[in-house]
């Protein structure tokens, strides 16, 4: 094949590479080494990205094939890359926000010992390769490689810092729950073989009719089962806030960036299944709306700086399903690139703060930290004004897109979803007021440290708060500009399926102009309002020993769920496998297997009494088997 | 002579070397009973190959006293390997009575 498509391979490769020369030479390759061997992998994935990126835009999209995976009569699997308009935006998303991450790391690590540096940036590239497989997979056994990847890195980095045993029980946490999804997802690619012989997607979306209606909605089911673990919806979110024990740069790369918009991304690529399953759909857009107000509710109530972030993540990621579930497949993949750039930038941000404040975490201990740290700080309100939907910031248009598809599907979930925006304002600028304005409530030792980051740090930041600033103009909404929705059109291809069939079905509303103007007000003026009262609020924040009531109390115990998961799963799990091994596995499975032993010695002293030693027995032994056996064979 | 005759002598034969195997207790003459019953089947063999005898088939029943001269064959190598044994039994308990032959007890 003479397409220039096929150099493909590279993306995910490099980064393999970076992964093993920094992961076998991390005793040899000193800490600069590391840093540039370990981003630059990631930077000539980005420009090989965004060269595909480029061919894509001309049209020129293709899978490519390697290999045959797997090869059996039945079942045949190709190793190949799907490149589309969909699989090259995550592609310049994960390697660009990543290259950035990368660059920060090399800065915000610099502490450790240059064995666990280069082991940091081992994993860094190992989730790199991992992801890009995720999303350049051209069928779901790639994506599922992937999506497993995902998670081992994930359970690597957050328990980096193993030596204290909460990091590896948060790493656990994150893992077992991305098990429970991953098992959905398993189940429903074994569906999709059973049914239709194939996993490319390709064949099975081309195919799709041939399924019945109850096995598109257990598959859809499924595979949104994958998508909760992964990307961290009610019931399996407890794992991300967790998850923050990890170092910063991690929480911002896989925690908020990449890895959680994995769900996002399969659902988007599959939507022609979901927009084909109404339940599923109406499902997702329950659970995501859930999880959006939930998230944003404990956010109100945590005084650790990456908590605030990582609930906040997780209400994001809700809308992003609220997207998905009203069939605003390109909202959500947009809101995913938004998010992707301020959330990145809203931990690196958090990130160098910690930094300043010598691993800090506790905003109560912060305050005023805006005339120490001049970039960091605006940077920061960047990114803060973007997550609360301010226009023109890139978090306003993708959240408008979404709420806007929500009205038209049911006012309902507009209302909550609005109601959250107004929430995300209200906690970001908690966070912005409490940590940057004020007066600072930290010791003096730590004023005494205060600085600003050097320049590793504050240029990725830089760079992200541009793109926070400008990246929703790609999709400007059809009232401000006829074509400005230059991201619509773009994905057009990958949800046309889609759209034909909602056509199809007269589900389609398009709102007035004046009723999107009214509802792009309200939630503006909302989040604006909420944001001013925040902000003018927390600057005047003071420590006070006041135990919360009320609500309040049971929002900063983010509603008791860890309290309850533990009492309804976690504790009966252990009694019941505390049965196990005091009744199952010591009485009965040690009982027979000793028994069988015992049965064993005891039989063979009975049968040990026949060898007299005496040949003439032996002899007379042999005579009377020969007759038994002339017997058998003569009269039987 | 009919062949019944052949058939009882070899039985007869072949009984007496079991029961000699069975009860006594010199190895040798363990061994010689043993011959008893490979000359039994030696002697069944020949019988049943004369019977067998065809004018018009010249070859008919030759094989089973092909048989008999490997089992003379592998006889007498048995017995060289088994004189050996009762060779070395002797220089080791200064007996070939079997019964002392019981190390291998339990």
């Amino acid at each position: 094949m003479s397409n220039t498509l096929q150099i493909v391979w590279l993306i995910p490769f490099l980064p393999l590479i970076g992964f093993l020369v920094n992961g076998l030479g991390r005793k040899q390759l000193s800490k600069t080494l590391v840093g540039i061997i370990g981003s630059g992998v990631i930077l000539a994935s980005f420009l090989i990205s965004v060269f595909v990126f480029l061919q894509v835009k001309n049209g020129n999209t293709a899978v490519v094939n390697y290999f045959d995976f797997i090869n059996t009569a039945s079942l045949k699997v190709g190793f190949n890359f799907q490149i589309d308009q969909l699989s090259s935006i995550f592609l310049l998303i994960i390697t660009g926000i990543g290259f950035l991450i990368h660059v920060y790391s090399t800065s915000y690590m610099h502490e450790e010992d240059s064995k666990d540096f280069a082991k940091f940036f081992a994993y860094l590239n190992l989730f790199i390769f991992s992801m890009l497989l995720l999303v350049m997979g051209g069928n779901y056994i790639i994506m599922f490689i992937g999506w497993e990847g995902v998670g081992l890195c994930s359970y690597l980095l957050i328990g980096f810092w193993f030596k204290d045993a909460n990091n590896t029980a948060a790493a656990n946490k994150a893992f077992i729950m991305n098990r429970i999804g991953d098992f959905g997802f398993l189940l429903a690619v074994f569906w999709l073989i059973a049914k239709l012989g194939t996993t490319d997607y390709h064949a099975v979306f081309e195919n799709v009719s041939k399924l019945s209606a109850t096995d598109i909605t257990g598959i859809t089911m499924l595979l949104f089962l994958g998508a909760i673990g992964k990307s961290a919806q009610i019931p399996l979110y407890t794992w991300l806030p967790d998850a923050m024990a990890g170092p910063t740069p991690v929480s911002a790369l896989i925690h908020a960036a990449t890895m959680v918009t994995a769900g996002i991304y399969m659902i988007a690529r599959s939507n022609i299944l979901f927009t084909m399953a109404p339940a599923t759909q109406a499902l997702i857009a329950v659970i995501g709306l859930a999880t959006a107000v939930v998230a944003a509710t404990i956010a109100l109530k945590q005084n650790d700086i990456k908590k605030v972030l990582a609930y906040s993540t997780v209400s994001q990621l809700g809308y992003m399903f609220l997207g998905l579930g009203v069939g605003a497949y390109t909202g959500a993949v947009f809101h995913v690139m938004t998010h992707a750039f301020f959330k990145a930038l809203l931990f690196l941000g958090a990130g160098s703060v910690i930094h300043a404040m010598g691993g800090e975490q506790d905003m109560r201990k912060m305050g005023g930290l805006k005339k120490y740290m001049g970039i960091t700080h605006i940077t920061f309100l960047l990114g803060c004004l973007a997550i609360a939907g301010m226009p023109p910031f890139s978090g306003f248009f993708s959240k408008d897109e979404i709420l806007a598809a929500a009205f038209t599907k049911n006012p309902i979930y507009w209302g909550v979803g609005v109601l959250t925006a107004f929430m995300t304002a209200f906690y970001m600028f908690r966070l912005y007021g409490m940590t940057f304005l004020g007066k600072f409530r930290g010791t003096h030792d730590q004023e005494h440290h205060l600085h600003e980051s050097p320049l590793a740090i504050t240029i990725p930041l830089i760079i992200l708060a541009i793109l926070a600033f400008v990246g929703g103009w790609v999709g400007i909404p059809e009232v401000f500009m006829h074509g400005g929705h230059r991201l619509e059109a773009f994905l057009e291809p990958i949800f046309a399926q889609s759209n034909i069939l909602v056509a199809t079905l007269g589900e389609k509303q398009e709102l007035s102009h004046t009723t999107e103007y009214a509802l792009m007000a309200t939630s503006v003026i909302g989040a604006l309002i909420a944001l001013l009262y925040a902000a003018n609020k927390f600057s005047k924040y003071q420590a006070s020993t006041q135990e919360e009531t009320g609500i309040g109390r049971v929002l900063a115990n983010k509603w008791y769920v860890d309290e309850i998961y533990d009492a309804v799963i976690v504790k009966p799990l252990k009694s019941f496998s505390g049965f196990l091994n005091n009744i199952i596995e010591k009485k009965a499975i040690d009982g027979f297997v000793n028994g069988v032993g015992r049965a064993v010695n005891y039989g063979s002293r009975q049968i040990r009494l026949l060898q007299t030693g005496q040949v003439s027995a032996y002899m007379l032994l042999m005579v009377v088997a020969i007759l038994i056996l002339f017997i058998i064979q003569l009269f039987l | 002579m009919p062949i019944n005759y052949y058939i009882f002598l070899a039985l007869a034969l072949f009984c007496i070397g079991i029961i000699g195997v069975l009860t006594r207790r010199n190895a040798i003459i363990i061994f010689m009973c043993i011959e008893l019953m490979l000359n039994a089947a030696n002697l069944l063999l020949v019988a049943f190959s004369k019977m067998h005898v065809d004018v018009n088939q010249p070859t008919a029943g030759s094989d089973a006293q092909i048989f008999v001269f490997f089992i003379m064959v592998v006889a007498a190598a048995e017995v060289s390997v088994g004189l050996a044994i009762i060779v070395m039994l002797y220089r080791n308990i200064h007996s070939v009575d079997v019964n002392f032959l019981n190390r291998l007890k339990n």
